[in-house]
């Protein structure tokens, strides 16, 4: 049986936004994130990516697009157990480039220490804390220098004080490299601090509001 | 390092516990391979060389005598009549000394010996004993049979009415190097010879019979003037024997009995074992196969979330493929490499056990470079195989699901 998740849905990301996607459980937020992240095709609709219409490119163009395009943060960071934190961060480029290069390295190590772990990076994740790994997945997003970052409840599982820490690294990367960043949230403290906020609700785009004074914070 | 090797080596690393258990388990089958081939294999070596210790690989003589009949049916005349065989005597081989120069010319063959075979006894005091004289020359007959290297007492030194004789049948006769005996032959003609060396070949009936003198002496005792009842020759293939003979046969109009139809018995049953050394180690590979595919399902389940992710990050299919793919292979060839060396240990500690009365083994396993290498691009294969169905599952693997249901 196929269910409708999301219905009517659109709307236009600018470069360097920091977007709130908010919404009840079961709107349809996790759904909308697949198919922006290329993870899942619409049935219907499109999404295009810096002017690249993803409807039409095959399988394998579209894992290139990822790799090159997308940095993805997830709830519960999905760091790879057996990697130490800078491998975890090199791999995305090493994957899409087969070996490891000195930038990659290099980007990896300049991030890792931007997010304050340069004294962690040869550990492995499982020897981090909840907040540290987070830290490192945000790094992992941003080795490839992406135009968008999607992150799916990024600090759903971290205390207060962690998940502060969070926001404020992805707010810092957002005004320094100029990356979107397209947050999924629960926590309306997170939603409040964001430029933009989108409520779904049942498959639709509820509320879509600016709001330029959250930036200045 | 190349992505794919990082992450294959990695992950096995990173479950080294299952990594070792599945290395233990493919190097007990790889193990149980090598030693098997070098038991069977040796076994089949001590076997084929005891056997032509004491035969030349394939012996020429002169085709059998047939019946000729005297009247032929016609269209206009029947005619009724009883064939009855022939008495096969003593004969010479015609021009034998042309068909040795050809024969030595085909590149398979390595020796070439004319010899006089013949029945006869020996005597000495009231002992008369059956025997079988073979007159040789020493040098062509050595090449095919190194009776210079089992003399037990004196020499080969046969030429002047001397001859070399068994060890059992000196026992029997009482003779030692110097003494001298009587030998009378099929043809009723008798001779006394002096015994100038005593071997051993190790085979019972060649012992007990054989009484090796000069090609001219044997004409002389056979009347068979310039004659040689037999070519006995060496090939380099002893396998190709049979195939040789029958081309000899083809050429020469010469009987020809290679060593494989003379014992045709220990060749089937040489055969047999062969079959039944693949039969065990068909079961040892598919049971290898079926460890390392298991092992790596379970891995490809386990670690599903973590291909999730390494897909949506920009990981296309084929390298996940490749990783797996990787991590069977490994498993074949790091297992080949410890099952070969448990393997020829095990060997060599059988070898030890089965040592004979004289301290050395009974027969030499056969531990060879080519069968480790065979082992182990076998072992490699078969790991890239069995990886084969849990690397696409993995490469199919739909990262979204994968990483919300991990």
């Amino acid at each position: 049986m196929r269910t409708r998740a999301l219905a009517g849905v659109s709307f236009t990301l600018q470069r360097s936004e920091f977007v709130a996607l908010i919404g009840p459980s079961g709107s349809g937020k996790s759904s909308l994130l697949n198919i922006i992240g290329l993870l899942d095709r619409p049935t219907s609709g499109r999404v295009i990516l810096d002017g690249v219409d993803t409807s039409c490119v095959d399988g394998r163009k579209l894992t290139e697009l990822r790799a090159h395009k997308l940095g993805f943060i997830f709830q519960f960071h999905h760091l790879l157990p057996a990697f130490s934190a800078l491998e975890n961060v090199m791999l995305p480029a090493w994957a899409d480039e087969g070996f490891p290069s000195r930038t990659a390295r290099e980007s990896a190590q300049q991030l890792l220490a931007a997010v304050g772990l340069a004294d962690r990076m040869h550990y492995k994740s499982t020897e981090l804390s909840g907040g540290q790994q987070q830290r490192v997945a945000i790094a992992r997003a941003l080795t490839r220098r992406p135009s968008l970052v999607l992150a799916d409840e990024p600090t759903g599982n971290l205390d207060t004080e962690s998940a502060d820490e969070v926001f404020a690294l992805m707010q810092r990367f957002n005004r320094e490299l100029g990356t979107t960043f397209l947050i999924v949230t629960h926590d309306t403290r997170i939603a409040d601090r964001c430029a933009r906020v989108i409520e779904m609700v049942d498959g639709r785009v509820q509320r879509d509001q600016r709001r330029p004074g959250a930036v200045a914070r | 390092m190349p992505f794919a090797w990082f992450v294959a080596f990695r992950y096995l690393w990173d479950s080294r516990g299952m990594t070792l258990l599945i290395l233990s388990a493919v190097s007990i089958g790889v193990s149980v391979v090598v030693f098997l081939s070098a038991l069977i294999g040796g076994l089949q070596t001590s076997l084929i060389e005891k056997t032509l210790g004491s035969q030349a690989h394939i012996v020429l003589h002169a085709p059998r005598d047939l019946a000729r009949h005297f009247a032929e049916s016609t269209r206009e005349r029947g005619v009724a009549r009883l064939t009855q065989a022939v008495a096969q005597r003593l004969r010479s081989i015609d021009q034998w000394p042309s068909i040795v120069k050809e024969v030595a010319k085909l590149p398979e063959v390595t020796a070439v010996s004319p010899t006089v075979i013949g029945a006869g006894f020996a005597a000495r005091g009231d002992a008369t004993l059956p025997i079988v004289v073979r007159g040789v020359d020493p040098e062509l007959f050595i090449a095919v049979f190194d009776v210079r290297k089992r003399m037990l007492e004196g020499k080969l030194d046969i030429g002047g009415g001397a001859v070399a004789i068994g060890t059992s049948l000196a026992d029997d006769l009482g003779v030692h190097v110097g003494d001298k005996l009587r030998i009378r032959t099929s043809e009723q003609r008798d001779d006394v010879v002096s015994v100038s060396g005593i071997f051993s070949i190790g085979n019972a009936a060649v012992d007990k019979t054989w009484v090796l003198t000069s090609l001219r002496h044997a004409q002389a005792l056979f009347a068979l003037p310039g004659g040689a009842t037999s070519i006995e020759l060496k090939v380099s293939d002893v396998f190709e024997a049979e195939r040789l003979a029958s081309m000899i046969r083809d050429r020469t109009g010469l009987a020809a009995d290679s060593w494989m139809t003379l014992n045709a018995e220990l060749l089937s049953g040489l055969s047999a074992q062969g079959s039944s050394k693949s039969m065990i180690q068909f079961f040892v590979v598919v049971a290898v196969a079926l460890g390392i595919a298991s092992v790596l399902i379970v891995s490809v389940v386990q670690k599903s979330r973590e291909i999730g992710i390494l897909r949506a990050v920009g990981t296309q299919p084929q390298r996940v493929l490749t990783v797996f793919l990787i991590q069977g292979g490994v498993l074949g060839l790091v297992g080949s490499v410890f099952g070969s060396c448990l393997g020829a240990l095990f060997a060599h500690l059988f070898e030890s056990l089965t040592l004979g009365a004289d301290g050395r083994p009974r027969f030499a396993v056969q531990l060879s470079a080519s069968l480790f290498i065979q082992v182990g691009v076998m072992a490699t294969c078969v790991g890239l195989l069995a990886a084969a169905i849990p690397a696409r599952r993995a490469a199919r693997l739909d990262p979204a699901t994968a990483i919300r249901s991990g």
